[in-house]
């Protein structure tokens, strides 16, 4: 019975005769083995290979409606990870009924035990063994001889086709010596069916050791798949009642209660409380939400109830949207594996013509008895030779290390971002809103003696004058006046002059704001004053002017504060190898007082946005790697520029669609947590290659007899088989040594 | 006698498959699947071949290829399109769709992880 199945959910469905009626509507429908109606949560589960299209029209026919039941992201892992189970289960199973044979019959044999065949007797017993051996081989190892031979019918050649050939060829063999022994020379009467079981059952066994081990590489989707909660708590016409996470749907008001997760993303209606979103921004602290805050699927509700509104469901949030970005990038190709993908490509038929090759060398100038040694060489060659472990060399790797990442926080694009974030050398950064906090804040304000006010009466006029402001600065100076509860006045004629400052007219009174050059413009003598500016701009702050009615009143001084960890972060961005650049659009003195307090050498001050794209380019020309960091919005251009892009975005939107590293909490610690990353997953990587390189380099040869000369034996087709058993479960196993990286900030 | 006929039997051995999987495989095969458009029909995962291995697909729009995996294998569990950066995880015993983006005329070639399920995207 095919083991399809599909459920869906039925409408106008009320009775025991409805149910008849589906059910036998969808008997009539072809590829339906089995159809049930469960009247209690009125729903049909179809089992068969029919189309949900067929089945639901056929439910139409009878009367009623259906409509597939949408099974979640996470329900879906769950089917997958049961049905790996019962694989996995299957193929020990396999494994012990090969090995139960193949074992005994391989210690008989080291024992001493007669394993040639010369009398009808021994003809005889070894012939029921063989029988016995082929249903292990078709039971057992059924797969490898039905996906070699649909490979071959579309000329393709993979691992099931060496598995049996190998294993036939030897059983072949066996059966021709118990049939017909007369037909070979008395010593090369030997037979070979412990090698077909053991070979059988150790390729079964490291099947079943690398299905578990492979579910490990796949951990950082199942955790984040966890944050997603099954259901939630809908209020719909003044109720409220659990929902499976499929029914709700966008302007649906939910209720979060203390400890719960935020079923969906939306926005605040009602309430507030403390949301710890580390597990999507990394950020430890837990955030304040009120009316009108946005809220993250997945992230944690701590101490109040929330009322909020659903904005986006389903694959649209936030936490789905980094779900399939990770999962995207998980299975994507690395440039570096290009060789190992070539080789791959050409690997099964080129052994196979190095077997037949080594054969006719055994058979044409080998020692006695021929005949076994050149099946021994043929068999043990086709064995030993792993595609797997060259195929699985880089994907289990960047599959580990692609989670990792996600896990800290950092979202990789793909595989090829990975792998050049692991050669960077030098690293743009913009200053604002990456190394700074990207609000500026009034640091200073003074007063001069001739002004007939206090500090708050000027601060009052130059908020006043700057509300008509668009410029970043006039927000610092806004909010301060905020923050000291001054009342605004009445502003007119307010003008904005190009690379000057502001000017209008303010409760009557005529105000100015800006710098040197605005000043001598309105012939305003500035004093003593040019030295104070001079002294905050070596502090790392913008200073203005201020006059009022045509006379010097003050300066202020506005600075974008650094963020906290930008020092360390750079520090272990520099210890990494990397040159740091800074780019800003302030001026170079303010520029180079940032950069001094963060130990930046390369200063890029007075910028247009559209100049950090042209000096990108320009460290590039000189053949530098160069990484950009920006806010993934207004670096747009440079990041694209860039070999990698690292968004510090906090996780918007823009930012996961444009840049190759996302990087949701904003620090530029997690720039080196990328590159950390990126290099240990690449070693991880090479690690791999070389190991499955040299496997098969040396494993080749050796199974075609050249260590003959010296050890005077060959190698064991069984030794054969579990070297290739078990070489694609080290290079899984290497790939998951990833999964305890720590980045040097939190190791 | 016997090495001669051992001998020339090897030989022709190893022709065979250069010529069965490196010239017939690549010289293309019936054009069965061309009269049958791709968005239409499932591609079957099992047994270590997709079948059909060949799609035709019109070039300059976005198509939805539908594999159907009935191989419980891990090998069989991704799809990729390296060329369009493209990959899927195909659930087992499940319809999974794969959204492939608009492409210019070309043969692209899809497998899985281990490049042991291969298959070749055409886009005319």
């Amino acid at each position: 019975m095919s083991e399809l199945k599909q459920t869906f959910r039925l409408e106008g469905a009320s009775c025991a005769g409805c149910v008849r009626k589906i059910e036998g509507a969808l008997a009539e429908v072809p590829g339906v083995e089995d159809a049930r109606v469960n009247l209690a949560d009125k729903t049909l589960l179809v089992q068969g290979d029919a189309t949900a299209e067929a089945c639901i029209a056929a439910v139409k026919n009878a009367g009623y409606g259906a409509e597939p039941v949408r099974v979640s992201e996470r329900e879906r892992r769950e089917q997958q990870r049961a049905e790996e189970q019962r694989h996995y289960r299957d193929l020990l199973k396999r494994c012990a009924i090969a090995l139960g044979l193949g074992i005994p019959l391989m210690a008989w044999g080291l024992l001493g035990g007669e394993m040639m065949v010369n009398t009808p007797p021994q003809q005889r017993a070894w012939g029921v063994v063989g029988l016995l051996t082929l249903g292990v081989l078709v039971y057992c190892g059924g797969h490898f001889f039905t996906g070699a031979w649909r490979a071959f019918l579309h000329h393709n050649a993979n691992m099931d086709t060496l598995v049996a050939l190998g294993t036939g060829t030897a059983w072949a063999f066996s059966m021709l010596v118990v049939a017909a022994p007369q037909l070979l020379p008395e010593a090369a009467r030997h037979v070979y069916f412990e090698a077909s079981a053991m070979i059988i059952g150790l390729i079964n066994l490291g099947q079943a050791l690398e299905l578990r081990a492979r579910g490990r590489t796949s951990a950082a989707v199942e955790k984040l798949l966890e944050l997603q909660d099954p259901t939630a708590r809908v209020v719909r016409d003044g109720r409220e009642e659990d929902l499976p996470l499929e029914q709700v749907a966008v302007g649906d008001r939910i209720r979060v209660r203390p400890g719960e997760k935020i079923p969906v993303d939306g926005t605040v209606d009602e309430g507030s409380s403390l949301v710890d979103e580390s597990m999507l921004t990394g950020e430890p602290v837990p955030v304040k939400k009120s009316t009108g805050d946005f809220l993250s699927a997945g992230t944690l509700n701590k101490n109040g109830t929330l009322l909020f509104r659903a904005e986006k469901v389903g694959a649209e949030t936030r936490l789905a949207q980094i779900i399939e970005m990770v999962k995207n990038a998980q299975s994507s190709r690395v440039p570096i594996a290009r060789l190992a993908d070539t080789i791959s490509s050409i690997f099964v038929p080129t052994v196979m013509i190095i077997a037949v090759l080594a054969a006719l060398a055994w058979f044409n100038f080998g020692p006695d008895p021929r005949a076994a040694h050149t099946l021994v060489v043929l068999t043990s060659v086709l064995i030993i030779a792993c595609p797997c472990a060259l195929g699985l060399a880089t994907p289990m790797s960047v599959m580990v290390g692609v989670g990792k990442g996600a896990e800290y926080g950092v979202l990789i694009r793909n595989g090829k971002a990975l792998q050049q974030a692991s050669h960077l050398d030098t690293l743009v950064v913009d200053k604002t809103g990456t190394l700074t906090e990207g609000a500026p804040q009034l640091t200073e304000i003074e007063t001069d003696a001739g002004f007939d006010g206090s500090e708050d009466d000027l601060l009052r006029l130059l908020a006043s004058l700057e509300q008509g402001s668009e410029h970043p600065l006039a927000e610092a100076v806004l909010s301060a006046a905020r923050e000291r509860e001054l009342t605004l006045l009445e502003t007119r004629d307010f003008e904005a002059i190009t690379a000057h400052g502001v000017q209008g007219d303010v409760d009557g009174r005529r105000v100015l704001l800006g710098n040197r050059k605005l000043m001598e413009r309105e012939d305003i003598d500035i004093g003593d004053w040019q030295k104070k500016v001079q002294e905050l701009g070596e502090k790392g702050s913008t200073a203005m002017y201020a006059s009022v009615d045509g006379k010097m009143a003050g300066v202020i001084a506005v600075a974008d504060p650094l963020r906290m960890d930008a020092t360390s972060a750079i520090k272990r961005l520099q210890k990494l190898g990397l040159r740091i650049h800074m780019l800003t659009g302030d001026n170079q003195g303010t520029a180079n007082a940032v950069a001094k307090q963060l130990g930046i050498d390369s200063v890029h001050a007075e910028l247009q946005p559209e100049d950090k794209e042209r000096i990108v380019g320009e460290l590039q020309d000189q053949g530098d790697h160069v990484g950009m960091a920006g806010d993934g919005i207004n670096d747009a251009p440079a990041l694209a520029r860039a070999e990698v892009g690292f968004a510090i975005g906090a996780g918007t939107d823009v930012a996961i669609e444009t840049a190759d590293v996302t990087l949701m909490r904003s620090s530029l610690h997690g720039v080196a947590d990328a590159i950390e990353l990126s290099r240990g997953t690449l070693r991880n990587i090479k690690q791999n290659l070389f190991g499955a390189f040299i496997y098969n380099v040396l494993g080749i040869p050796i199974a075609a007899g050249v260590l003959y000369p010296f050890t005077g034996a060959l190698l064991s087709p069984v030794i054969a088989g579990a070297a290739m058993a078990f070489s694609s479960v080290t290079v899984v196993s290497n790939a998951n040594r990833l999964r305890w990286f720590k980045p040097e900030e939190t190791a | 006698m016997l090495t001669l006929i051992v001998n020339v039997a090897g030989l022709l051995l190893i022709a065979a498959i250069v010529w069965w999987f490196w010239i017939a495989g690549r010289s293309g095969k019936t054009g069965a699947d061309r009269t049958v458009p791709a968005a239409g029909r499932e591609i079957l995962v099992k047994d270590g071949v997709y079948e059909p291995d060949r799609i035709f697909l019109p070039a300059g729009s976005p198509a939805t290829l539908k594999f159907r995996r009935e191989d419980p294998s891990p090998c069989a569990e991704y799809v990729l399109f390296p060329d369009l950066e493209v990959s899927a995880q195909l659930a087992v015993h499940e319809v999974t769709e794969v959204r492939l983006p608009a492409a210019e005329p070309g043969k692209y070639p899809f497998t899985c992880q281990m490049q042991m399920y291969r298959g070749t995207l055409e886009v005319e």
